[in-house]
C-alpha cells in the first residue's frame, strides 16, 4: 500500500520535470522538422511553404555530402581506435604500484576537463603552428623540416586533438574495470602457465570487453557531434568538413535554414542508425 | 613424484614477519594439512610454495630440486583457489583444458583429459557451460578438474570448502579424500576448519603466527598435544583447561581434559557442578556445566540419552590416565 502510494506521488512530482524536458527535446525537434520542409533563407526573406523534400534530395545528392559522411566515419573511427587501444594501454600502465600514483591519474584524466575549444587553440597555436609550434622546435631540432599540420595533414591533426581530449575517458573506465579483475583468476592463470600476454589476451582482455563496448558506444554518440575543433583549427576546409559541420554551414553561412534542417534531421537518422547498432553489440556482450 | 621440502623458509612484509623462518618436510604421496586461526600464516606459507609470493630467505625444495626462484608455472604444483578463480567468459571445456592449452598440447590430447577429468568429477553435462551457470559445488569441482588435467606433482588448496554452505562441505571433504586416495598425488590443503584437518589429513601442520606448533597425524594430535594452543585448538567441542587448585594438585600449571573424558554421575564425582545450557545432537548430548569457582563452564559429553536440565547439580569425574599436563610454558608434560 505505502509503496503503491509513494509511487503515484513520486510519478506526479517527477512529471513537471519529464514534462519539460519532453518540451526541451521535442519543440526544437519539431520544429527542425517543419524548417526542413520549408523553402527558408532568412536573409532573402523566403519563406515558401510546402517545398516537400526538395531539400532532402538536394542536401543529399550533393557531392558535399557523401564527403562529409566519409570524412565523419574516417573521424569518428580514427579517434575511436587511438582512444580504446591508447585507453587499454594507459589503463595497464596506471594499475601498476608506482610512487605517485594519485597524482599521476589526476594528471591523466586533466585533459577531460580542457574546453574542446581550448584544447583545439592550444594544439594549433602551441603544437601545430609550423613556425613556433613545439612540434615545429622538434622536427628542427632534428634536422627535418616543419611540418604545417592543419594544412598538410588536416584531418589525421584533428583526430590527434580530439583523441588527446577523450584518451582520458577511455583510460578512466577501463582502469576501473581491470581493477575489478579479481587477482586470483591472475594468479590462477599464472600458475596455469599463463605468460604476461596470455594472461592479458585470454583473462584481463575478455574481462574488459564489456568496458570498451561502453566506452565506444559513448564516445561514438559524442563524437558524431564534434564542432569547435573543426571550427578552431579548420574552419571545415581541407577535407575536414563533417556531417555535423556541414549541417553549420548551410544554415550559417549559406543562410539556408530549410536546406540545413534537412541535413540536420538526416544526421538524427544517421546518428539513430549507429546507435541501435552499437546498442545490438553491446545488448550481445552485457548478456555473458 | 612430489616430496616438498622447507629449509628455514622465511617471509616478511616490509618490517613484519609474518613467517619466522621454518622447516617443514611433506612426503611424496602425503595429504598434509595447514590448519591455525586466522591471520596465522598457512595461506602465506601454502602461496610461497607456490610461487606467488617470493621467500624472504631460505629454500624451498621440490623433489630434491631447488625451486625458491622458479616461476609458480614451472613448478608443477597445481593450486585449488578459495574463490575458485574460474574463468568467467569461458566454458567449463575451455576452463580445464586452459592450462593444457598454454602447455601446447595438441588438441586431441587436450580433449581426452578434459573428458576424462569431467567423467571423475561429474562435470561431463556442464561441459559446455559457463562458470556462471553453475551451483557452488560445482565450480568447486571444475577447480578442481583444471588442477587434475595438469598431472601435477603436488596439489596445493586454499581453503577451498569455505565458500560452501555446510552439507556440501561435507560431500565435498569425501570427494578431496577419494580423489587423494585415487590419484595418491601429494596434497596439501589450508584450512582454518579443525574438523576438515582432522578428518582428511594423514599430517596435520598446526600454525599460530607463523610458527609450526606442531606436525603429526590426527590422531597424534588429539591425544598428544605437544602444548596448550594444540590442546585447545584440535577436538571439537574444545578440550577443557584449568588452571589454579586442580592443576596445582596434579603438579602442573594447566590441566585438560576433553569433553568425551569425564564421567558424568547424579550422586558421587570428583567435581561438583551445576549444569548450564545443554546441546542434544541426538547422538550425544553436550553439557556446559558451571563448577563452584570458576567462570569459565566445563563441557562434559554424555549419551545422547541422558536427561539433565537447566539448574541440576551433577558430579564430574575425569579420566586420570587421559588428563593433559602443561607447564608454565604451556609445553606438555610427558
Amino acid at each position: 500500500m505505502a509503496t503503491q502510494h509513494s509511487r503515484s506521488a513520486a510519478r506526479i512530482m517527477m512529471a513537471p520535470a519529464v514534462f519539460l524536458l519532453l518540451v526541451w527535446m521535442l519543440v526544437p525537434l519539431c520544429m527542425t522538422l517543419w524548417f526542413s520542409l520549408l523553402d527558408y533563407r532568412p536573409m532573402r526573406g523566403t519563406f515558401d511553404c510546402c517545398e516537400g523534400f526538395a531539400n532532402y534530395v538536394r542536401f543529399a545528392t550533393s557531392s558535399a555530402f557523401q564527403d562529409a559522411i566519409l570524412t565523419t566515419l574516417i573521424m569518428v573511427g580514427g579517434i575511436l581506435l587511438i582512444t580504446v587501444i591508447g585507453g587499454i594501454f594507459l589503463a595497464l600502465l596506471l594499475d601498476q604500484p608506482i610512487w605517485g600514483q594519485g597524482v599521476v591519474r589526476i594528471l591523466v584524466i586533466a585533459p577531460f576537463f580542457v574546453m574542446p575549444t581550448v584544447a583545439a587553440l592550444v594544439w594549433k597555436n602551441m603544437f601545430m603552428n609550423p613556425v613556433n609550434g613545439l612540434l615545429a622546435h622538434l622536427w628542427e631540432f632534428f634536422g627535418a623540416a616543419p611540418v604545417s599540420w592543419l594544412t598538410e595533414a588536416p584531418l589525421f591533426s584533428i583526430i590527434v586533438i580530439v583523441a588527446w581530449m577523450w584518451l582520458p575517458f577511455a583510460t578512466l573506465i577501463l582502469l576501473t574495470a581491470i581493477q575489478s579483475l579479481d587477482s586470483e583468476q591472475l594468479e590462477a592463470a599464472e600458475m596455469d602457465g599463463a605468460g604476461p600476454l596470455s594472461r592479458f589476451g585470454y583473462i584481463i582482455l575478455p574481462h574488459m570487453a564489456r568496458a570498451i563496448t561502453v566506452v565506444i558506444l559513448i564516445q561514438t554518440i559524442f563524437l558524431l557531434s564534434i564542432f569547435a575543433e573543426i571550427f578552431v583549427t579548420t574552419g571545415g576546409g581541407f577535407g575536414t568538413r563533417t556531417l555535423t559541420y556541414l549541417v553549420y554551414q548551410r544554415v550559417i553561412e549559406s543562410q539556408n535554414v530549410g536546406l540545413g534542417s534537412a541535413g540536420g534531421i538526416l544526421a538524427v537518422i544517421l546518428a539513430n542508425f549507429i546507435a541501435i547498432f552499437l546498442m545490438r553489440i553491446v545488448g550481445k556482450n552485457l548478456d555473458k | 613424484m612430489g616430496r616438498i621440502t622447507l629449509d628455514k623458509v622465511r617471509k616478511a612484509f616490509g618490517e613484519v614477519e609474518v613467517i619466522p623462518p621454518l622447516d617443514l618436510t611433506i612426503e611424496d604421496g602425503e595429504f598434509v594439512v595447514f590448519v591455525g586461526p586466522s591471520g596465522c600464516g598457512k595461506s602465506t606459507l601454502l602461496r610461497l610454495i607456490a610461487g606467488l609470493e617470493d621467500v624472504s630467505g631460505g629454500q624451498i625444495r621440490i623433489d630434491g630440486q631447488d625451486a625458491t626462484g622458479v616461476p609458480p608455472a614451472r613448478r608443477g604444483l597445481a593450486m585449488v583457489f578459495q574463490s575458485y578463480a574460474l574463468y568467467p567468459h569461458m566454458s567449463v571445456r575451455k576452463n580445464i583444458a586452459f592450462p593444457l592449452r598454454m602447455a601446447g598440447l595438441d588438441a586431441a590430447e587436450q580433449t581426452r583429459r578434459v573428458e576424462g577429468a569431467a567423467e571423475v568429477l561429474n562435470l561431463t553435462d556442464y561441459l559446455d557451460r559457463r562458470p556462471g551457470q553453475l551451483s557452488g559445488g560445482q565450480r568447486q569441482r571444475v577447480a578442481i578438474g583444471r588442477a587434475i588435467v595438469r598431472e601435477p606433482s603436488a596439489f596445493l588448496f586454499d581453503e577451498p570448502l569455505s565458500n560452501l554452505d555446510a552439507a556440501l562441505r561435507v560431500g565435498m571433504r569425501l570427494e578431496i579424500s577419494e580423489l587423494h586416495e585415487r590419484l595418491k598425488t601429494t596434497m596439501i590443503y589450508v584450512t582454518h576448519d579443525q574438523v576438515e584437518a582432522m578428518t582428511m589429513a594423514d599430517k596435520i601442520v598446526v600454525l599460530r603466527a607463523g610458527n609450526i606448533e606442531q606436525v603429526g597425524s590426527p590422531l597424534d594430535l588429539y591425544h598428544t598435544p605437544r602444548n596448550v594452543f594444540v590442546a585447545g585448538f584440535i577436538g571439537s567441542p574444545k578440550m577443557n583447561l584449568l588452571t589454579g587448585p586442580e592443576a596445582d594438585k596434579r603438579g602442573a600449571v594447566t590441566v585438560g581434559i576433553r569433553p568425551e573424558h569425564i564421567a558424568v554421575s547424579a550422586d558421587a564425582g570428583t567435581w561438583t557442578g551445576r549444569v548450564g545450557v545443554s546441546e542434544h545432537l541426538g547422538s550425544d548430548t553436550f553439557f556446559h556445566v558451571h563448577l563452584e569457582g570458576r567462570s569459565e563452564p566445563l563441557t562434559v559429553r554424555a549419551g545422547g540419552e541422558v536427561s539433565l536440565h537447566h539448574g541440576d547439580t551433577i558430579h564430574l569425574t575425569p579420566d586420570e590416565d587421559r588428563m593433559h599436563r602443561f607447564d608454565a610454558e604451556g609445553l606438555r608434560i610427558a
